[in-house]
């Protein structure tokens, strides 16, 4: 379709500012030499514009959307209606303190809830995004070894099945990457743990329930290996929303965590952002959290929201969240292992990786064909290719927000693609069918990247 | 209790039994009995939607709007077209996730590659990536990009807003970069002191233009100094000014970045906002975070992705260039919708309008008894000295407040950071002006 340049002409535009009233001032310093070439579109070419592109696109209002490990559920309107109010847009950053106390209110109050699902004493809502908790979080780490005077702990820990953020950030955060294999059942390898803690451990990054899927039962015990070597515990609340009001990362020994707001607690992704990575840590440690993670106090909308949804669920409500994540998970599991090989044969937890290796050995038919074939019935792909362990992975998540008619669908189409790649491998090959385009070529993109309209010109 | 969980207890129980379980305990057997919750959580119990909205217009409602906003240093009021929030609002858009899949993903990815383009347009830079965090982070991210083995020590205007100082230091607290700060004379850079600090361990400098005193830099002659030591240059620019002033790729940045806020997002007790990153085609395997590039599909049909990933945390794990992954999508799809609004011509009323407000208010509020600190050109924001002290900043604030309107920011020592915006009217600045007047005039007659 026509890029936003493409349309409209010379002249176009929207009646938005009154004539300036008051003496026009010009600048003297240097100008630019040329205008910015921006579009110049009606109103009505603008709004259809977007409303073409929306079309092109694929939310949870659209339909299913099991992207594991990423917690696609259901994003309550009341939220936004919440986020919109102007009591809460309108407000600078910078005023008078007396003029913002509904904001401390929703700040405090939304501390005070994820500190006690969390198991945490203090909480800083900073953080924009997963990622930059994490980042958060290990610098908080790197404070309190500082101030202990002890600096020569600059390694961090992190299992093989974590995801890639986890190792990008102990980097950024200055310290050496010491990743350990996982044992037969995805979980982490004692012996492994044992080996690679020292005096030189600064900490051990782990997601649990991890990224298989699955809780790690041993969990007591790994971090204890840990502390008893000096190091701390790091969270990773990726997959929190397996036992929100059923466990606690606090109670499982852990140091410090973070929260993808946009996962567990409803706020909705943007098509990737803004998110909210709030990071808690236990009282000794508070006093390290960094202060200037960004600008001002972080994504406070997003904030908003997720207080919203919190505020409706309450205290019987977020239980349930982890109960129906982890039912909705097992129900699926059950129907679809008929068909396909689970990469672990266990309870599962709100997630679970299943490998598709056989299947391809046998019809040609890879994880990536299986995906796409899903695209052709409604249902946005899941997780593919990770956990890196797991040969032709793909993970599922369904969430506790879909009924239980969507589950059964979603696992007929798959047990349908399984038949498929038996009789009609080539189908699959093809898939996605009934799209604006096919699989577009990645590595040509890569080769000779074309990042901007060239308006034309070469 | 309010709740999201469309099955019935009757359908749960169903389910369970049908993937082979007795209870909800069996479910979550791995979790140590010991770590399991005994007790229900300390929080409230659950709200219907009509009592949890009224609970958060409530907290709203403690809040003070006000009418005329005359404050900006790193957050600005501006005109958002009813457009902008329609677009934006729409529901797909905002429950979508990161386009990893790309045939059911072009509205998102395309309208990221148009905000590539303005951001690119804007800049005078070659390449730009799908958004970071915001401004600050923007900056921090920058230095990364600019340092190597030997270089490894950032330099920092003192003229650059102080928050952006901060968490640059936060950020190279984890890299190890060493945080070095130029000193500023009369409100700007110093050039004598940058060009002794310029030495061959130094990997870039930023500069922010306007500055946080709203004073428009020597960008070109700066760029021209780091450029001879071999040192990167970053240029933290407010996109506005962008509309007139010459642009970072004029002033031969290497990176450009900048707070996006003013394109289309509202105050929001400051986020979500929206960190822009450009920089020139050399630098572009460097750049953080996503970004989309177009290609065909087996058909030959236009078709855009997610690009040049093998920078990215999924790929690289510890050797990526950053660990982003979730970004400001939504705030860049604001930004490219504003842009999209205002026009090339709509955009340059809306910075002539800001530098006019701004300067009016400047010769108002000097004609009314306060000082400019300050001598140079500024775009729409500039420091004022009260006569009467730190004290009278307080009385001046108060009188303002009193009348709904924000005033400037204190920066201590009697100094005040004002600004202006094309919202604000001859009559809201006249208002604040007189008020002003006569808070001075009492004191001097005190």
């Amino acid at each position: 379709m026509k890029l936003i340049f493409e349309r409209g002409a010379e002249g176009r535009g929207l009646s938005l500012l009154p004539e300036n009233d008051v003496p026009a001032y010009e600048i003297q310093s240097p100008k630019r030499a040329a205008a910015p070439r921006l579009p110049q579109v009606s109103e009505t070419e603008l709004s259809r514009h977007y409303t073409e592109l929306e079309k092109q696109c694929f939310g949870v209002n659209d339909g299913f959307y099991p992207l594991g490990s990423c917690t696609m559920k259901y994003n309550p309107k009341v939220d936004e209606d919440a986020a919109a109010l102007k009591g809460f847009t309108g407000i600078h950053p910078l005023q008078p303190e007396d003029t913002v106390q509904g904001c401390r209110e929703v700040t405090d109050t939304l501390e005070r809830y994820l500190c006690e699902i969390t198991g945490m004493d203090a909480i800083t809502l900073q953080p924009a995004a997963g990622a930059h908790g994490e980042f958060t979080g290990l610098l908080t780490i790197k404070a309190y070894h500082h101030a202990k005077n002890d600096p020569g702990r600059t390694k961090i820990i992190v299992p093989d099945s974590a995801h890639g953020t986890n190792p990008a950030s102990a980097a950024m955060a200055g310290f050496q990457v010491v990743s350990i294999d996982s044992d037969e059942n995805g979980c982490v390898d004692l012996d492994a743990l044992r080996a690679a803690v020292g005096e030189d451990t600064a900490g051990l990054m782990l997601t649990n329930p991890n990224t298989v899927g699955l809780f790690d039962p041993n969990i007591a015990e790994i971090t204890g290996i840990v502390h008893q070597a000096g190091g701390l515990c790091y969270y990773d609340g990726a997959n929190l929303n397996a036992i929100a009001g059923v466990a606690r990362p606090g109670d499982m020994g852990f140091d410090v965590v973070h929260l993808n707001l946009h996962k567990s607690f409803a706020a909705p992704h943007g098509g990737g952002g803004p998110g909210a990575g709030p990071v808690g840590c236990k009282e000794f440690l508070k006093e390290y959290l960094p202060k200037h993670m960004k600008a001002f106090y972080g994504n406070f909308l997003v904030a908003v929201k997720s207080l919203t949804y919190l505020l409706m669920l309450g205290r019987e409500g977020v239980p349930e969240i982890g109960k129906n994540a982890v039912l909705n998970a097992n129900y699926m599991k059950k129907k679809l292992s008929a068909a396909y090989d689970m990469a672990y044969d266990h309870t599962c937890m709100h997630e679970f990786v299943m490998t598709l290796s056989k299947l391809k050995k046998e019809t040609g038919v890879s994880a990536l064909d299986v995906a796409k074939g899903m695209i052709d019935h409604g249902i946005h792909p899941p997780t593919m290719y990770f956990p890196l362990i797991v040969d032709e992975a793909l993970m599922i998540e369904p969430t506790e927000t879909e009924p239980r008619e969507v589950l059964d669908h979603a696992c007929e189409v798959l047990l349908e693609l399984a038949k498929k790649a038996e009789t009609d491998p080539e189908y699959l090959h093809g898939a996605p069918h009934d799209r604006p385009i096919g699989r577009p070529d990645e590595v040509a993109a890569a080769r000779k990247p074309v990042l901007r309209y060239s308006f034309g010109e070469k | 209790m309010g709740s999201f969980i469309p099955n019935t207890k009757a359908e749960q129980e169903e389910m369970l039994k049908a993937a082979g379980f007795e209870s909800f305990d069996e479910l979550f057997a791995d979790i140590p009995e010991d770590m399991r919750l005994k007790t229900p959580l300390d929080i409230p119990g659950g709200m219907s939607e009509m009592e949890a909205a009224g609970k958060m217009e409530e907290m709203a409602g403690k809040n003070k709007v006000f009418r005329t906003i005359l404050r900006g240093a790193g957050a600005y009021d501006h005109y958002i077209p009813s457009i902008v929030k329609s677009i934006t609002g729409k529901e797909t858009f905002v429950t979508a996730y990161t386009p990893y899949q790309a045939e059911i993903s072009q509205g998102i990815l395309q309208s990221i590659f148009e905000y590539q383009t303005m951001m690119c347009e804007l800049t005078g830079m070659d390449v730009s990536d799908a958004s970071v965090y915001d401004g600050a982070t923007a900056a921090a991210e920058a230095l990364t990009m600019c340092r190597d083995r030997k270089r490894t020590v950032a330099l920092v205007s003192a003229t650059t807003d102080p928050k952006i100082i901060e968490v640059m230091k936060e950020y190279c607290f984890g890299s190890g970069c060493e945080i070095r700060v130029v000193p500023e004379k009369f409100g700007q850079t110093d050039k004598d002191k940058l060009r002794e600090m310029l030495t061959d361990d130094v990997a870039s400098f930023l500069v922010q233009q306007p500055n946080y005193y709203g004073l428009i830099e020597d960008a070109e002659s700066l760029g021209e100094m780091v450029h001879e030591a071999k040192a990167k240059y970053i240029m933290s620019c407010n996109p506005v000014s962008l509309a007139i002033l010459k642009t970072p790729g004029e002033c031969g940045a290497d990176v450009a970045v900048g707070e996006g806020q003013s394109l289309g997002m509202p105050l929001a007790y400051g986020g979500p906002y929206l960190g822009f990153m450009t920089a020139t085609q050399k630098m572009m395997r460097q750049l953080p975070g996503r970004i989309i590039g177009e290609t065909t599909d087996h058909d030959g049909r236009k078709a855009y992705v997610l690009t040049l990933q093998a920078r990215e945390q999924h790929i690289r794990r510890e050797k990526a260039s950053s660990n982003i992954c979730s970004n400001q999508a939504l705030c860049a799809m604001t930004a490219a919708a504003y842009l999209s609004a205002v026009g090339a011509d709509g955009f340059r009323k809306v910075a002539e309008q800001c530098v006019s407000k701004a300067h009016y208010l400047r010769d108002g509020l000097d004609e009314a008894g306060m000082m400019p600190t300050f001598g140079g050109e500024f775009f729409h924001e500039f420091v004022m000295t009260c006569p009467g002290g730190q004290k009278q900043v307080d009385t001046v604030l108060k009188a303002l407040e009193e009348q709904d309107i924000l005033g400037g920011l204190p920066l201590g020592s009697g100094r005040i950071l004002w600004c202006a915006t094309e919202k604000n009217t001859r009559a809201e600045l006249d208002k604040a002006i007189g008020i002003v007047k006569e808070v001075l005039e009492g004191g001097a007659s005190r």
